[in-house]
C-alpha cells in the first residue's frame, strides 16, 4: 500500500526524512532488540521511543518509516540522524493502540 | 573473490548517540559488495546487538569483520567486566541493564539470543574482570 495514503488517512506529521512510496507490514513495540529482529524491510514501525537508537534500528532494518505515537517528538540529534540516514519519521497524536486499530481498518 | 576483505572499528563506550554506527557502515559495504538481503539482514542484526552490548555493558571495544569466500566473520572484543554466567546471559529476557539504559529502549534481554539465532556459529570467550570476545559467522554461500 502507498505510504502517502496511509499518512494522509492517519493524519500523520512528517518529522524527518523522505517517505518511500510503499509500505508492507507493521510492527509495534519499544524494545530495540525486539524491533531489530521483528521489523521487516519496508515495514512501518510504531513506537514511543524517540532517541537516536531508534533511528539506527530503523535504518538497519530498512523500515519504511517510524511512527512516533502520542505526539512524541524528535530531539535535534535524532532528527539529524534521521535526515542523514534517510530514515522517514512521522508523529501522531494517537496512541499505539489507536494507530494499530486505524491502520488495520485502512489496509483491510 | 581472491582476497578476504576486512573492516575494523573502534567502538566507543561513552557515546550512545553513535551506537550502531559500525553496523551501519558494514551493512552499507555488504550492500555495495552485492550480498543478498537476507545475508545482510542477519549480519546487521548480529553485529548491531554485539556492538551495542559492548557500548552498554563493556565501555566499548573493537569490532572486526572479515568477508571470505564462504562466510562473513564478526569478532567483537572488549575489555569489559566479562559475563559471569553465559548460559544465563543467553536466555531470552535476561538483562542486567540499568534503568537509564532501559529508558532508551535497551534491556529486553534479546541481544545475545538474536546473535545466536541469526548466525551460523557463535562463540563466547569471557573472563571476569578481563573482557569478552564474541566470534560469529554468517555463511553466504548457498
Ligand atoms: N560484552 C559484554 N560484556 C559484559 N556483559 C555482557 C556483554 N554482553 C552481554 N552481557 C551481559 O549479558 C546480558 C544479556 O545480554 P543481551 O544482549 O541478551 O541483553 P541486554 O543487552 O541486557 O538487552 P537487549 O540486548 O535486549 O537490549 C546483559 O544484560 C549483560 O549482563
Ligand atoms: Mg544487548
Amino acid at each position: 500500500m502507498k505510504l502517502s495514503v496511509l499518512a494522509e488517512k492517519l493524519g500523520l506529521t512528517l518529522l524527518a526524512g523522505d517517505p518511500p512510496e510503499e509500505f508492507d507490514g507493521v510492527y509495534a513495540g519499544d524494545f530495540l532488540s525486539r524491533a531489530m529482529s521483528r521489523v521487516g524491510e519496508g515495514e512501518v514501525w510504531i513506537t514511543i521511543m524517540n532517541n537516536v537508537n531508534v533511528i539506527a534500528v530503523a535504518s538497519l532494518t530498512d523500515a519504511a518509516c517510524v511512527i512516533l505515537a502520542e505526539d512524541v517528538g524528535l530531539d535535534d540529534a535524532a532528527r539529524a540522524a534521521a535526515d542523514s540516514k534517510g530514515v522517514c519519521v512521522y508523529s501522531s497524536g494517537k496512541t499505539v493502540y489507536e494507530l494499530c486499530r486505524d491502520i488495520a481498518a485502512i489496509v483491510s | 573473490m581472491a582476497e578476504n576483505i576486512t573492516f575494523h572499528f573502534d567502538v566507543h563506550g561513552d557515546n550512545f548517540s553513535s551506537a550502531g554506527e559500525a553496523s551501519q557502515v558494514v551493512k552499507k559495504k555488504l550492500r555495495q559488495l552485492g550480498f543478498p538481503p537476507d545475508v545482510i539482514r542477519r549480519v546487521s542484526i548480529a553485529m548491531y546487538e554485539g556492538e551495542i552490548n559492548m557500548v552498554i555493558h563493556a565501555d566499548g571495544g573493537d569490532a572486526d569483520v572479515t568477508v571470505t569466500d564462504e562466510d562473513i566473520i564478526i569478532v567483537l572484543a572488549d575489555k569489559g567486566p566479562g559475563i559471569p554466567d553465559v548460559d544465563l546471559a543467553m536466555q531470552e529476557g535476561f538483562s542486567t541493564a540499568r534503568e537509564h539504559i532501559r529508558s532508551l529502549g535497551f534491556g529486553a534481554g534479546m541481544g545475545l539470543p538474536n546473535m545466536k539465532k541469526y548466525t551460523d556459529t557463535m562463540k563466547i570467550d569471557t573472563e571476569i574482570g578481563v573482557g569478552t570476545t564474541i566470534t560469529m559467522t554468517v555463511k553466504h554461500k548457498a
